[in-house]
């Protein structure tokens, strides 16, 4: 029988504010424990929450970002429960009233697109962390992370697949990211997934029982942690069994998730609407001034490339996944207007420099005005490509400019007619047994020409013109 | 007439004549603590060293001539509202030992108007109680007879008033913590709207219910209070931005034409005869200052207790889950976290806290939501709505603010529903938002005092004022003190 998976996924992302949620302490992550805080996110008895605007903020862009409605007035609610990284015993959440609803994503999908539905962003607070001795039995609290703004994005069980799922979360993230609303660190723990998952036979309307997975850090660990998990429900099934609904814990190690049994998952989080705040009004007047205040969003940059650049829509993929990697294209095309030539020169050699050295374009050796003069001078014939790949290293590494290494390492290319002509001629001269069989027939062995003459010029002819030279004089002694 | 035994306004007026200091009051009332206090208990703590400390620092500012709205008065707190680096314990165990490290806003409002701390007062434990009997520190007695209940939560607030051990008290009303305790121990007692007094660092039991206001011994010391309590606090979501009027501009303007509301749902059964014969007495006194009685209808009357009793318990079983052991106050020793928590709270609440929050918790359970907590929330509505159509067709509303007078200590702590039944006529303005005001209205045979409540529209505290000091002035002939 052939199955097919049922995913859905809930995305946590911190926002970048520079204050928390509902107090005025720092968001910012890896301070001293406990430096951030205050009474209000500390739980103590008597303070009260007030709501930064910002997050109302940044959570409407992504719900823009995501084609959602906005809900014109949306309600905090309390989650109640016990934990020692939760100070007030309740999380200040959205249960029934969220910020936004009914939004999607578009996927590309062999070639077509896909949307995923979103089914709702709503905003909340972060907990604290915990952190337990390895020694003694004994556990500290950390709250500088405590009323840290997250935003919820709760997808429609649209996704089908371990990939899909992976593709959906890199979209998410993107998107995140390119409206500068959060950092995306997945080992910060700025953005976390969680994933609900089941399986029925290709066909079936009726969804299986679904179970929630937990604990994946990466991108690679969720398509890993689905795709065991759709296998391993699939074994049950068809040896018989049924599915059990629960929550289970992705182990990394042993790359197998595991059921989290126990009392965690008995929760009746009692949710009712805070009575500390009030209503938050969205009118279209504000969700007017944050629109006008974003970005273009990577599916609209990555089709603007196709269509103004003229580039392949796998370029415009590789150089709109990073907003800084595509400001920097365009800076480089802005001068060069050789977008095909910046692109390969960008998504190879500096690409795999910056790869190397783990770097992002931001640290980047090479200012985009350098790599465009650089692809001039290959264009004018001044250095040939060959050359241009030495020259890019060494731009990167020491962080000059084209023309100061050209001047350092005589780099100039030999362009002139007659020092390409005697050369060509002493070189047919000193080899007259592979002339002849050139001559006979073998025209393998122009090649071989070409080779001992960039040999005798350090690599520094131009290869155009010594291909035409070299082709007439030992076309001519056919004669 | 001793000077502890002055008003606000009467010691205010003493000082800037020069015929008193600031120390010279506080003595005065520190004096009279030492020797009633024994008998009333209205303390949980008396800040002796830094009262005479922040006079002997008010008596510099008053050389100066600089002379504030409270200069000098000594003002005993409730111990729910939090004092920078002063134990504040919410009347429970649980918290016997927490220091807060910020002030209420209220305390920030009264130092900067010149008030003198005292002491903080006894309460019930996190405000659950009508007697202030649930108090961890053992209950406050009735200044007017010392066998019985002064009323609660505030019990301690309204007592120290009513015996003299502070000039005015700061008091919390969720469903009538304020006025039920006035109107039992004789004094004035007020609960502003919903939103008119900050409420940050006053320690939360049902958040949309609760509200600060004053205890004091006249209708004008009330106002004063006002002037200085009321008012938008950024600090508090909830607080709301209306302008502050000058509430001593409304003390004895008259209120001829006037239409006063009696709401006929309160003249049912289980009022005491004496209290109602009061109460009959005061709509004549009303009348005899030129106002108008009318009967009006609160429908949604009889469901007001049982709407209470789901909404408060409710949000009191949320506000009160952070007293868990972990960050501050009372922690059980236990060797792992469930245990810890259970222990801590099983040994660090009371009684009758214990019972709001399985009450509460249920009420918010999945499967009872919709028919407790959702729907008690739209009863709440109805009432609301009642309340509005009712000051269409009158100024203000007329009530008794208790069932009963004080009844004796321990006649009703094993009967929590008749407990509930003394809030009955207060729990509605809680559940509205609206303020109310309760007035001494007269004495039963034996010398209690008896409360009358005034009702009146969102943020018509002046007119409260206003109807409470042309009543306390025509009603009051004699000026009765309690014998201690």
């Amino acid at each position: 029988m052939e199955f097919e998976a049922i995913i859905g996924l809930e995305v946590h992302a911190q926002l970048l504010t520079d204050t928390k949620i509902f107090c005025g302490c720092s968001s910012k992550f890896g301070a001293a424990p406990n430096s951030h805080t205050c009474p209000v996110c500390l739980g103590m008895p008597g303070v009260l929450p007030v709501l930064n605007k910002k997050v109302v903020e940044y959570a409407v862009k992504m719900a823009l970002a995501t084609n959602c409605t906005i809900n014109p007035t949306c309600e905090f609610a309390r989650k109640n429960y016990f934990y020692p990284d939760l100070p007030k015993g309740y999380q200040i959440s959205q249960y029934v009233y969220p910020l936004a609803e009914h939004g999607y994503v578009e996927l590309e999908v062999n070639g077509g697109k896909k949307k995923i539905g979103i089914t709702r962003i709503h905003m909340e607070e972060d907990a604290g962390k915990l952190l337990h001795d390895e020694y003694n039995p004994v556990s500290y609290v950390d709250l500088n992370r405590t009323g840290v703004p997250l935003i919820e994005i709760v997808s429609e069980p649209d996704i089908r697949s371990a990939e899909e799922a992976a593709n959906y979360l890199k979209s998410l993230h993107e998107v995140l990211v390119y409206l500068e609303i959060c950092d995306g660190n997945m080992e910060e723990g700025s953005f976390r997934c969680d994933a609900n998952v089941s399986i029925r036979p290709k066909g079936q309307k009726e969804f299986g029982t679904r179970a929630e997975l937990k604990n994946m850090n990466s991108f690679r660990n969720v398509q890993r942690a689905l795709e065991y998990e759709i296998k391993r429900q699939q074994y049950i099934v068809e040896n018989g069994g049924t599915v059990v609904q629960e929550t289970r814990l992705w182990d990394d190690a042993q790359g197998a998730t595991h059921s989290m049994r126990g009392k965690e998952e008995a929760h009746d989080y009692r949710y009712f609407p805070d009575p500390d705040l009030v209503p938050v009004i969205v009118d279209t007047a504000w969700i007017d001034r944050i629109r006008a205040d974003m970005p273009e969003l990577p599916q609209d940059k990555r089709e603007r490339f196709i269509r103004y650049y003229q580039i392949p829509a796998y370029d415009a993929g590789v150089l709109t996944a990073d907003k800084a990697l595509a400001q920097y294209y365009e800076e480089v095309v802005a001068i060069c207007a050789q977008p095909k030539q910046a692109a390969n020169w960008l998504m190879g050699d500096v690409m795999k420099f910056l790869n190397e050295d783990r770097r992002t374009i931001r640290e980047c050796p090479i200012i985009a005005a350098s790599l465009a003069e650089m692809i001039n001078l290959v264009e004018a014939g001044t250095i040939s490509g060959k050359m241009a790949k030495d020259i890019v290293e060494e731009m990167y590494r020491s962080g000059k400019g084209p023309k100061e290494v050209i001047a350092e390492k005589g780099m100039v290319q030999i362009t002139d007619r007659d020092t390409l002509i005697h050369t060509a001629s002493v070189t047919v001269d000193e080899h007259p047994q592979q002339a002849a069989d050139y001559r006979a027939g073998k025209e393998k062995l122009f090649g071989f020409f070409v080779g001992q003459i960039m040999k005798k010029t350090q690599g520094k002819a131009n290869p155009q013109l010594v291909n035409e030279i070299l082709k007439e004089i030992l076309d001519k002694k056919n004669d | 007439m001793e000077l502890y035994q002055s008003t606000i306004h009467e010691l205010h007026d003493k000082i800037k004549e020069g015929k008193t200091t600031a120390t010279e009051i506080t003595k005065a009332v520190l004096q009279r603590i030492d020797t009633v206090e024994g008998k009333v208990h209205s303390y949980i703590r008396v800040m002796k060293d830094e009262a005479l400390a922040a006079a002997a620092a008010t008596d510099k500012e008053i050389t100066k001539g600089n002379i504030k709205l409270l200069s000098g008065i000594p003002i005993a707190l409730k111990d729910i509202v939090c004092t920078k680096g002063i134990t504040t314990t919410c009347g429970s165990y649980i918290l016997h030992n927490f220091v807060p490290p910020y002030d209420a806003t209220v305390v920030e409002k009264l130092r900067a108007a010149g008030a003198i701390f005292v002491g903080k007062a006894n309460m019930d434990e996190f405000a659950m109680g009508s007697s202030t009997e649930t108090s961890y520190f053992g209950p406050t007695r009735n200044p007017w007879d010392l066998e019985c209940i002064p009323g609660g939560s505030s019990g301690g607030s309204a007592a120290a008033v009513a015996a003299d051990e502070c000039v005015a008290s700061i008091g919390s009303d969720t469903g009538g913590s304020i006025r039920q305790p006035a109107a039992l121990c004789g004094i004035v007692g007020m609960k502003p709207t919903y939103g008119r007094v900050s409420r940050f660092g006053l320690i939360a039991f049902a958040s949309s219910l609760d509200q600060i206001g004053p205890f004091t011994k006249d209708v004008e010391d009330c106002a004063i209070m006002m002037n200085v309590l009321a008012g938008y606090d950024p600090k508090e979501s909830t607080s709301v931005n209306v302008e502050v009027p000058d509430y001593r501009q409304f003390v004895g303007r008259d209120i001829k034409g006037w239409k006063v509301g009696i709401p006929k749902e309160y003249f049912v059964e289980g009022i005491d005869p004496e209290v109602k014969a009061a109460i009959e007495e005061a709509i004549k006194t009303m009348e005899k200052c030129g106002a108008k009685s009318v009967e009006i209808s609160l429908p949604h009357t009889q469901y007001c207790l049982a709407v209470y009793y789901i909404i408060a318990p409710a949000e009191a079983s949320s506000n009160l889950a952070r007293y868990d052991g972990v960050k501050y106050g009372f922690r059980a020793p236990a060797a792992e976290l469930l245990d810890m928590y259970k222990k801590t709270r099983m040994q660090g609440f009371g009684a009758e806290v214990k019972r709001r929050i399985m009450i509460g918790t249920y009420a918010l359970s999945a499967g009872y939501y919709d028919a407790y907590y959702k729907k008690a929330s739209q009863v709440r509505a109805l009432i609301k709505r009642d309340f509005e159509e009712a000051f269409k067709k009158c100024d203000v509303i007329l009530t008794p603010t208790t069932p009963t007078p004080a009844f004796k200590i321990g006649e009703k702590t094993d009967n929590p529903l008749q407990m509930y039944l003394s809030d009955i006529f207060t729990i509605s303005a809680n559940l509205a938002g609206i303020p109310g005001i309760s007035v001494l209205c007269g004495f039963t045979k034996i010398g209690l005092p008896v409360g009358a409540q005034f009702l009146a529209g969102h943020f018509q505290e002046g007119k409260l004022i206003q109807v409470a000091s042309v009543f306390e002035k025509e009603a009051q002939s004699e000026k009765r003190r309690p014998k201690l």
